[in-house]
């Protein structure tokens, strides 16, 4: 297939304003008039609210209001349970909760006026320990809950006992994961303006979904949602995590603003940001698997258990995609698969690349290295037997036969280009000295879009200007990861126009289609479509006006470098022409395209069903160097193999890839938020440390290219593949050099020495 | 307390302004004088995304008064820009595809400029060494470093 556009490394359409500073986030925006806010947060985890004194904080000049939950209509919202507070009404949850928040006339009296506060606790023993949480006489985290469960979603696959009694080896593992921050150079950021034309508040800044923020700020307001305007601003990142965290500050502020009648900036720095904001679930799992001694997986069985802290927020989706995943790509015939999601009073827990899958990944990749050495199979020899293939059927009782199922392709391709076989027999053999080399790898697949878990639909409206530039109108919004460029290029693809005529507006509420949230990695696969069709929509309206005007056949007439061919090929005139003929014929040039995903299952009571329309398969292989003495691993090099369907822009791919590698690193080996009895010890980048430049190794990125049918020119996901088998291939990498298995992350200096984990009591 | 006054360079336009005594040089630029190409991302030096490039040096903005740098020269990203003209780093972070989310953005490119500045002929790790400082969550840093050799090899060819 030949493109003008599409599957070209075109630049990105809004790469100018950000190379010369001009891009507006939401932290550069000011509106006069404009109040400054801060948030009061809690003393203790967990604590009894008994007495809030605002008196002192009102009375210091520059203060204009403080609110406290009693002020806010509505305090619970949430996206699919409501029960995260805006701000601590009897009790705080957890560290983050915000107990009073301020609006002054500048930052400094903002923050000062927080200090003036008095606020008397009562403070309570809380529980940490989701296993804990777990009990049948576990303290309720909340108090009108009957016990601490989120959710549970069991998986049952044909007859695991029978499984395991044909299996000639049977292994038990745990493994374990931590919290991990999202790491957005951007602090969360948002500006509320009241009373702006028809809108009761509007609300811009660093908002990951417009929608979702404009539902949670109309559940607090008790407002329609139609008086709600979200509009989003450019987005310093946000990998997830700009999400409820938004909503909420975009609640307090909201209400701060109607209180006022003055706009009201609220940004966090970055201690607010790490303190408030919700991380990636720690897991803790407990893998059991047979397999006969030729290497063929006979049964497993699972039971992963996610810490939700203290709102459920998005972990019985998140838990979800796990209990889909959790058998990793394997034919395995008889499965029992439960995830769980508990409270803690620990920070809560939400949406982070990968959602769910990073972790039990891990675990299984783990786990088939580790069967590999029981059989003493070749790790790839082990994966091949089981490996996914066409038609081969899922935990789920789902048949892949609607797509290239490409797993023996990426591995070959990822195995030849790092050179696996050869280094993993040279780094076994015992070397002399503390620095060992070692490799390893590790694959998924990973269910595209949202799957079972919502409605999977999103809108485009497509406008052509009487200039011929054309206007794109999106519900789902760009994260920094490319969406824009994409989307603008599938449009000129389809128009055959230059990228540069389409301009993508801002999303916003008002206009823009409610097109759930960009999250799933979806935006290509599910908004591509519908530009896709949005674009169609017009071509056809143009071409009507074309054959009734022109007299020609609608089927003759074509649309190529911006001008329109008749029959024979003959030149009609340029889109820009048309475009004013008809604007001034009243020919109306706006059309709408709205994609509906195909149709999916799910049975909750036995995990049986179709949970995704389709799949993408990933490979990569990690190379490192450990130095046993000290115990420090060094990545080396790593290769990654990812079938995207058709890469829209291959230099987007590769930069997805490189950032998603980067950050599998330091869930790898790096990163760890550390929580001492729901308090977070590392506050800032000085204590969370992520990869820097020099933490990065050789990357090699790999592009496949199997165009799925469902996908616009084929194209599917890349996001969050890319991030979700960093840690599993290097620890993977580790035992290859050091013979030590480590089952929690992030691989650290003192589980490489001792080969286990000293402060947490080790296995 | 009193403000200070206080004479800056900034993006080769000077200033004269009155500065409170705890105002860092990260608030007089984005907030004083609109500058807000200049990011703030953690408070303390970490991050890299509030660099300038003070008296030759690049610098984290956040981590210096501004009464300390008085009669100071500044540039910050919106000075790479010379008369509508692109330094050629920022045309090579565009060519090379160097950026995601942005927000890294003008420290990096800026923390890139201060070196070439310094040195024109840089290797990767002196590469390397100049934007350690300079946290990137998006990229992995692979087209970054890509983008500012783009700009070594054609300064060698010239």
């Amino acid at each position: 297939m030949e493109f003008t556009h599409v599957n070209k490394s075109e630049k990105r359409v809004d790469v100018y304003e950000k190379v010369t500073g001009r891009a507006k986030y939401g932290a550069d925006l000011n509106f006069a008039n404009m109040l400054y806010a801060s948030v009061l947060y809690t003393a203790y985890p967990y604590a009894k609210i008994k007495k809030i004194d605002t008196q002192k904080a009102k009375k210091l000049p520059g203060v204009v209001s403080v609110i406290t939950a009693k002020d806010i209509p509505n305090n619970q919202f949430g996206v699919i349970i409501e029960n995260q507070q805006v701000l601590a009404n009897k009790k705080a949850l957890y560290i983050g909760d915000g107990v009073a928040a301020v609006a002054a006339e500048t930052k400094k009296i903002a923050k000062q006026a927080i200090e003036l506060i008095e606020v008397e606790y009562e403070e309570l023993k809380g529980i940490y320990d989701p296993i804990e949480a777990a009990k049948d006489d576990a303290q309720l985290v909340h108090d009108d809950l009957e016990n601490n469960q989120v959710v549970h979603h069991p998986l049952r696959k044909g007859d695991i006992e029978k499984g395991f009694k044909q299996s000639d080896l049977i292994l038990k593992r745990e493994y374990s994961t931590s919290f991990i921050e999202h790491s957005y150079i951007e602090p969360e950021a948002v500006i509320v303006v009241p009373y702006q034309e028809n809108s009761t508040v509007t609300v811009y800044g660093s908002v990951q979904n417009p929608f979702a923020t404009q539902n949670a700020v109309a559940t607090v307001l008790k407002e329609d949602l139609n008086k709600v305007r979200v509009v989003q601003n450019q987005m310093g990142g946000s990998f997830g995590g700009k999400d409820e965290v938004i909503s909420s500050m975009a609640a307090r502020a909201s209400v701060l603003a109607l209180k006022t009648e003055r706009p009201i900036k609220l940004v966090n720095n970055r201690e607010q940001s790490i303190k408030e904001s919700y991380k990636r679930h720690p897991y803790k799992m407990k893998y059991k698997i047979g397999a006969t001694k030729e290497g063929k997986i006979k049964a497993m069985e699972i039971k992963a258990i996610a810490d939700s802290g203290a709102y459920a927020c998005q972990t019985p989706f998140v838990t979800w995609r796990s209990v889909v995943q959790a058998t990793g790509p394997y034919e395995v015939e008889n499965v029992k698969t439960d995830t769980y999601g508990y409270y803690t009073n620990n920070v809560y827990t939400g949406a982070m690349r990968g959602y769910g899958s990073p972790q039990v990944i891990f675990a299984q990749e783990s786990l088939m290295d580790e069967l590999a050495v029981e059989l003493d199979l070749d790790p790839i020899e082990l994966r091949l037997k089981n490996i996914y293939h066409n038609n081969s059927i899922t935990a789920s009782g789902q048949k892949l036969d609607n797509h290239e199922v490409s797993l023996k392709e990426v591995m070959t391709k990822a195995i030849k280009k790092s050179d696996f076989t050869e280094k993993y027999r040279k780094y076994k053999k015992e070397v002399k000295g503390d620095k060992k080399r070692g490799i390893g790898l590790a694959v998924s697949f990973r269910g595209c879009s949202l799957g079972a878990e919502a409605i999977d639909a999103a809108g485009i409206i497509l406008s052509l200007k009487k200039d011929g530039s054309l206007s794109l109108y999106s519900g789902l919004a760009e994260n920094g990861q490319g969406l824009k460029t994409v989307y603008c290029q599938i449009a000129a693809e389809e128009l055959q126009i230059p990228t540069e005529k389409v301009n993508f507006m801002e999303v916003d509420t008002l206009i823009s289609p409610d097109s759930g949230s960009t999250v799933a990695s979806r935006a290509t696969l599910i908004g591509g479509n519908a530009v896709k069709k949005a674009a169609d929509n017009l071509i056809d309206k143009i071409k009507d006006y074309i054959a009734e005007q022109y007299q020609q056949k609608k089927e003759e007439i074509k649309l190529k470098d911006g001008f329109i061919y008749g029959k024979k090929d003959i030149k009609i005139m340029s889109l820009k022409e048309m475009a004013v003929k008809a604007a001034m014929e009243g020919v109306y040039l706006t059309t709408y395209g709205w994609y509906v995903s195909p149709d999916i299952s799910w049975d909750e009571e036995t995990g049986h069903g179709n949970p995704y329309f389709t799949y993408v398969y990933g490979c990569q292989v990690a190379e490192v160097e450990v130095d046993t003495a000290t115990g420090e691993i060094e990545v080396l090099k790593m290769t990654a193999a990812h079938d995207v369907g058709r890469a829209i822009n291959p230099a987007n791919v590769k930069g997805q890839i490189y950032g998603g590698v980067s950050m599998g690193i330091g869930y790898g080996i790096m990163e760890e938020v550390v929580t001492n009895e729901g308090y977070i010890e590392s506050t800032n980048f000085d204590q969370y440390l992520i990869p820097t430049v020099k933490d990065m190794p050789k990357l090699e990125p790999i592009i496949v290219q199997n165009p799925d049918p469902s996908g616009p020119y084929g194209a599917k996901s890349i996001g969050e593949p890319t991030l979700e088998l960093g840690a599993a291939a290097i620890a993977n990498a580790v035992f290859n050099a050091t013979d030590k298995r480590i089952r929690s992350l992030p691989l650290n200096l003192e589980k490489i020495i001792v080969g286990k984990n000293l402060s947490k009591g080790g296995k | 307390m009193d403000k200070i006054s206080v004479e800056l360079t900034v993006n080769r336009k000077k200033y004269k302004i009155k500065v409170e005594p705890d105002e860092r040089l990260l608030d007089t630029l984005r907030e004083r004088l609109n500058f807000t190409g200049v990011k703030e991302g953690c408070s303390i030096g970490e991050c890299g995304a509030c660099t300038v490039i003070l008296d030759g040096k690049a610098v984290n903005s956040c981590m210096v008064y501004t009464f300390q740098v008085d009669s100071s020269e500044v540039i910050t990203v919106k000075g790479l820009e010379i008369d509508g003209k692109l330094d050629p780093l920022q045309r090579a972070f565009i060519d090379y595809q160097a950026v995601q989310c942005g927000f890294c953005t003008p420290g990096m490119l800026i923390s890139a400029r201060a070196l070439l500045n310094q040195n024109p002929n840089p290797n990767r790790e002196e590469i390397k060494t100049a934007i350690e400082g300079n946290l990137c969550r998006c990229t992995g840093y692979k087209q970054i470093i890509k983008a500012i050799e783009s700009v070594v090899k054609k300064d060698r060819s010239e």
